[in-house]
């Protein structure tokens, strides 16, 4: 029962990614793109999650915890660059 | 024990989060956990800044779970706003007249705003007095402004006592 | 497993999944920037944070022990969601993103922008 309710999240969640993909394709500024990205990282992470209940292996947090760190890093380096032009002050 | 122990809650922070992170609270883990915690507040006081003290920490507690309760209904009301016909929502900025002036709660406020019902905070004037928020359906400006005054900013008045 | 907490999980799981899918539903079907920002910020941080409560609830009670690390997770992406949503509106008054035409009080913008106080005739704080 578990695992075919965790295969119904992981299409909503598919269908997330999917949508944050137009909308990085699609644009139509930088700023559109920078956070359709920050999305698709937070969707992933779920879907990180997801694939360790699947298969039942608490593991997969590791990646999960690395995956949020560099997605919050990433996005708030590109506000920053596009906010000053230059990342090191 | 101030100059061993700066910013006790930051490190009592840093402890609880390292015993997390390993998901362990044997013996080895909570020795080298509490060594980093009285490390890393010593060598990052110089980077901080003077915060207003916590004074009353159970109010604080209240404030979070009233916060919680809060996000999970503004998010409904959100995924039906987005779900729903988009004509019909008439966005819009206000300006909201701030009474405190000090970093900490200024920010504690503006993440609140940013996590609740239909509203961003874009930005803060430079002298702290006004904070400008993004209202994804504004309808009524003056309800709009006072019920964020009513719900958050008075208890993180109360909580940091300023 | 006990009935409950299959039920709890299953529940936890199908909310956020929801709300992850209506926050890009949002993304891709709001109108303009300040509108899009609003719906990743919300509903996929409170999707996310379903999610990772329904596995920490499993793994701690199909495995031996407490699974609590998805916690710091949430604490960490519910820490992290309001401050980039405050660079990234930043950044858009800096670019000067235009808002769509019925933004109400799209004056505003300009003082935010030099982050100066708005000139508001009504309110005797102003200056």
């Amino acid at each position: 029962m578990l695992k075919i309710i965790v295969l119904v999240s992981c299409t909503f969640v598919g269908v997330a990614l999917l949508l944050n993909l137009w909308r990085l394709i699609k644009g139509p500024s930088v700023l559109d793109r920078i956070l359709a990205l920050d999305t698709m990282y937070i969707n992933s992470i779920a879907l990180i999650v997801l694939l360790g209940l699947f298969l039942g292996n608490p593991l997969y947090f590791e990646g999960a915890l690395l995956i949020a760190m560099l997605g919050f890093v990433s996005t708030a380096a590109l506000c920053k660059y596009l906010l000053r032009g230059d990342l090191i002050e | 024990m101030t100059r061993f122990l700066p910013h006790p809650l930051l490190s009592l922070v840093l402890l609880v989060v390292w015993l997390l992170l390993n998901n362990t609270i044997a013996a080895g883990h909570i020795l080298l956990g509490g060594i980093l915690a009285l490390v890393i507040p010593l060598l990052t006081t110089p980077l901080q800044k003077n915060h207003p003290p916590l004074r009353r920490p159970l109010l604080a507690v209240k404030y979070l779970f009233v916060l919680m309760w809060d996000i999970i209904l503004s998010n409904i009301e959100v995924a039906i706003q987005v779900m729903g016909p988009l004509r019909k929502l008439t966005p819009g900025f206000i300006a909201v007249p701030l009474d405190m002036t000090a970093d900490l709660p200024i920010t504690l406020l503006a993440s609140s705003i940013s996590l609740t019902p239909g509203t961003v905070s874009v930005e803060v004037s430079k002298d702290h007095q006004w904070l400008y928020v993004h209202v994804l359906n504004l309808k009524n400006e003056a309800e709009t402004i006072q019920s964020i005054k009513q719900r958050y900013e008075k208890p993180l008045k109360e909580i940091f006592a300023c | 497993m006990n009935v409950f907490i299959e039920a709890l999980v299953i529940f936890l799981l199908l909310a956020g999944s929801g709300f992850l899918m209506v926050g890009s539903i949002g993304l891709a079907r709001l109108p303009d920037f300040f509108t899009r920002l609003h719906a990743p910020t919300k509903a996929s941080t409170l999707g996310i944070g379903g999610v990772l409560i329904a596995s920490s609830l499993y793994f701690s009670v199909e495995l031996p022990g407490l699974s609590v690390k998805e916690l710091v997770i949430t604490l960490f992406l519910f820490i992290t969601a309001p401050i980039t949503a405050h660079m990234m509106s930043k950044a858009a008054m800096h670019h000067q993103r235009k808002p769509i035409e019925r933004t109400r009080n799209m004056d505003l913008m300009k003082p935010a922008r030099r982050r100066k106080a708005p000139v508001d005739n009504q309110n005797p704080k102003s200056s």
